[in-house]
């Protein structure tokens, strides 16, 4: 499985780095060893992220965490957010939130999970999906999309305000929110905030059910491609709600392997340690997790929609089940591994979301006054949430007098590590291998590493934007020829 | 009474004999910026946010008495200039990430620093690593955040009588300590009930398991901005 991580014979290959910078955290670069007649010999994508940011929480008190973690991540900091919160009711000793507090959390959750959604779609990937992965890098980005197709281009970016607009009104801002506290939320909706929001939920609705049509589409229009592009098979982990239901909130978790069997099930997920763990390799920052039982070859796994999607027995919310049933059916009792896949699922969760959303605007709970409780207070806690990307693990202790002694983050970018070193290789075997690298055929590699909608800041950057440097490299280690492309998207 | 006025941006302030320039200002409804000044405690005359020229020379109006016929300039641009380059090397001295501080939007630092427009800490960060004294029951403090306005010393000696904070090194070494043998706020008689609970400017004497509580958004300086309150009290 592992082939292509490392080639027997580095030293005389010739070496291409695809390497987006970061601007805020997370930093991402693929490299490729090739040989004179362009043969992949390894492929490698390596993260640097998160670093230090465990450490940074030690000494901390409990309750600033749910707030401080969000600088994790400017993408989705309210996954963050919710995920510490949870490990913090524990802390306090709050077993079970009260109805308001509960429904609140959800709300804002599911609106994170509706803007996440639609930036990655609209914003990252309709350009490579609507346009060709290799098509002119001119026009391949979000204002190429609107030109094209402004319909499309506008519903995107009014989902995802929507979306803003629902955590702006639960988390009292529309980044680093301070809704979500140990124990509950510090507010609930006030009327006027819900009537805003539910005059636009069910045109959010509509709009979320088109986006499916639309991914659907592109698959049918060209089922070889998105069937197989950069595929490989892997087991799958999510958490799911009590009856097995899609629950991206809270739940437990569960585990299939490449064959859809389930391997583990209603695992508490303050137990993850036993059932997860952590291995770090020399070439990159980021940890490869796998589930123990099957050791580190065999363990690793995929997180994310596509895992979620097919993890579940059932989605609460009509018309997303519907549309589930038939992702379902059109593997015909397989799972689908393909990455590209990824995002007919994650349009089936924005759909999900954004029916919770309506459901949850009509639930007279979410004006409720009664936010916090406690209980007896504990030495230690983890809280898990489906974050957009995937199955999000905080886990603290925290001492007697309040302060943090330790943390342990799992990211839903670290779990599909080794899943994403696969997509890449899977594809530089492919288009590459034996090929002149160019501009197009690097793309292709993002393509298959956006599908995870991994959490780097390069993703973040509107696409044919993202910097660049590709440098090639003779096999005695010299520079051949450098191939550079500004965040203006300029190439020289 | 009508000889006990000076003039203070164009406008005209009675004052008591006695009385410094903030506490004129103060009691007229004129905003000054400050820090390190309070009206129940003696001034300090450390932070000279509240320097202002009267008659044309530099003063610190926390310390400098009211004097008829003075003319006094303080909201100008170049004194409002200089006031943000301190608040920049406040920022920058000690561990301000107003996004994930509890006390963001009750915090006079970020509060005056919004007031005058202070868009960036400008000079490179000292990223100080002080750890925090969370030995005591009921309340913490975060020194990362101390701006040295010595309030709590003033409270705690002069109000509650006890004497619990102090000032230790010089210059750019000065920092806050704690009254006791072990360094520790629970080894001290420090209550929640002292006024030097009350008075911290910023975010380091903090109420525990409090946090976010008040939401963002809801809280003093969220509602109005401080130049809008120049008598408000600290809580
Ligand atoms: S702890 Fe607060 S009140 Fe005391 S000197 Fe520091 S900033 Fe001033
Ligand atoms: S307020 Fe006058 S010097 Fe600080």
């Amino acid at each position: 499985m592992n082939q292509l991580e490392t080639a027997a014979h580095p030293e005389n290959l010739r070496r291409v780095a695809i390497d987006p910078v970061s601007r805020v955290e997370g930093h991402g670069k693929v490299t490729i060893l090739l040989d004179d007649k362009n043969k992949v010999h390894q492929v490698r994508l390596h993260i640097v992220e998160f670093r230090g940011f465990e450490k940074f929480i030690q000494g901390r008190p409990y309750w600033e965490v749910p707030v401080m973690v969000q600088r994790l991540c400017g993408i989705c900091p309210v996954s963050h957010n919710l995920a510490a919160s949870k490990a913090m009711d524990l802390i306090v000793g709050a077993k079970h939130l009260t109805p308001t507090a509960e429904k609140i959390r959800r709300l804002m959750h599911y609106g994170q999970i509706l803007q996440s959604h639609a930036l990655h779609f609209f914003h990252l990937c309709s350009p490579d999906l609507l346009f060709g992965f290799d098509s002119d890098v001119a026009k391949r980005n979000i204002v190429g999309v609107a030109a094209k197709y402004p319909d499309t281009a506008r519903r995107g970016v009014l989902l995802r305000k929507f979306g803003q607009e629902v955590i702006r009104h639960t988390a009292g801002k529309r980044i680093h929110g301070t809704g979500s506290v140990p124990g509950g939320v510090n507010k609930s909706l006030k009327l006027a905030e819900r009537d805003e929001l539910l005059k636009d939920i069910y045109q959010m609705v509509e709009w979320s059910r088109d986006a499916v049509q639309l991914i659907k589409e592109m698959h049918s229009q060209n089922p070889a491609l998105y069937n197989s592009f950069g595929s490989f098979r892997a087991n799958l982990m999510s958490i799911v709600g009590n009856n097995g239901e899609l629950d991206l909130y809270h739940g437990r978790l569960r585990g299939r392997d490449a064959n859809g069997a389930i391997m583990f099930d209603a695992v508490d997920y303050q137990n993850y340690s036993q059932l997860i763990e952590e291995e770090v390799k020399p070439w990159t920052y980021m940890k490869f997790p796998y589930l123990k039982a099957l050791g580190m070859e065999q363990g690793w796994y995929r997180v994310g929609p596509l895992s979620r999607l097919q993890n579940c027995d059932s989605i609460a919310t009509p018309l997303a089940e519907m549309e589930r049933r038939e992702f379902v059916a059109y593997s015909e009792g397989e799972l689908m591994h393909a990455p590209l896949a990824y995002h007919w699922a994650r349009m089936i969760e924005m759909l999900f979301a954004a029916e919770m959303i309506k459901d949850l605007l009509h639930d007279e709970a979410i004006l409720g006054s009664d936010l916090v409780v406690s209980g007896e207070r504990a030495q230690e806690g983890v809280g898990v949430i489906e974050a957009p990307r995937g199955t999000l693990i905080h886990h603290y202790r925290v001492d007697e007098n309040d302060l943090v002694t330790m943390c342990n983050l799992i990211v839903s970018t670290t779990h599909n590590n080794q899943a994403m070193n696969e997509a890449v290789r899977q594809v530089a075997r492919t288009y590459l291998s034996g090929h002149e690298i160019n501009e197009g055929l690097l793309n292709h590699i993002e393509v298959a590493i956006r599908a995870f909608d991994p959490c780097l800041s390069c993703a973040t950057h509107a696409l044919g934007k993202m910097p660049l440097q590709v440098e090639l490299l003779d096999s005695a280690g010299a520079t051949l020829s450098t191939l550079t492309r500004s965040a203006e998207g300029v190439l020289s | 009474m009508s000889d006990k006025t000076f003039v203070l941006d164009g406008k005209t302030i009675p004052y008591a004999e006695g009385q410094t320039i903030m506490q004129a200002a103060m009691t007229a409804g004129v905003y000054i910026p400050h820090l390190c000044y309070h009206p129940e405690f003696k001034p300090h005359g450390s932070c000279k946010l509240c320097t202002v020229k009267a008659n044309g020379r530099q003063a610190a109006s926390c310390t400098q008495l009211a004097q008829s016929g003075v003319v006094v300039e303080s909201n100008t641009g170049e004194l409002n200039d200089e006031r943000r380059a301190l608040l920049q090397m406040l920022f920058v001295e000690g561990n301000h990430f107003c996004p994930s501080c509890e006390q963001s939007g009750k915090c006079k630092l970020q509060a005056t620093a919004y007031d005058l427009n202070m868009m960036s800490t400008h000079f490179d960060h000292f990223f100080p690593d002080r750890p925090v004294d969370a030995s005591h029951s009921d309340y913490l403090l975060d020194f990362n955040r101390c701006i040295l306005c010595s309030l709590c010393i003033r409270a705690s000696r002069d109000v509650d009588g006890k004497n619990v904070f102090g000032l230790a090194g010089r210059g750019i070494k000065s920092h806050l300590i704690v009254n006791a043998a072990s360094g520790q706020l629970a080894d001290t008689d420090f209550t929640a009930n002292d006024k030097a609970a009350q008075v911290c400017p910023v975010g380091v004497i903090l109420k525990k398991r409090k946090g976010f509580a008040v939401p963002i958004g809801q809280r003093t300086y969220d509602l109005n901005p401080i130049s809008a309150m120049p008598g408000v009290k600290q809580d």
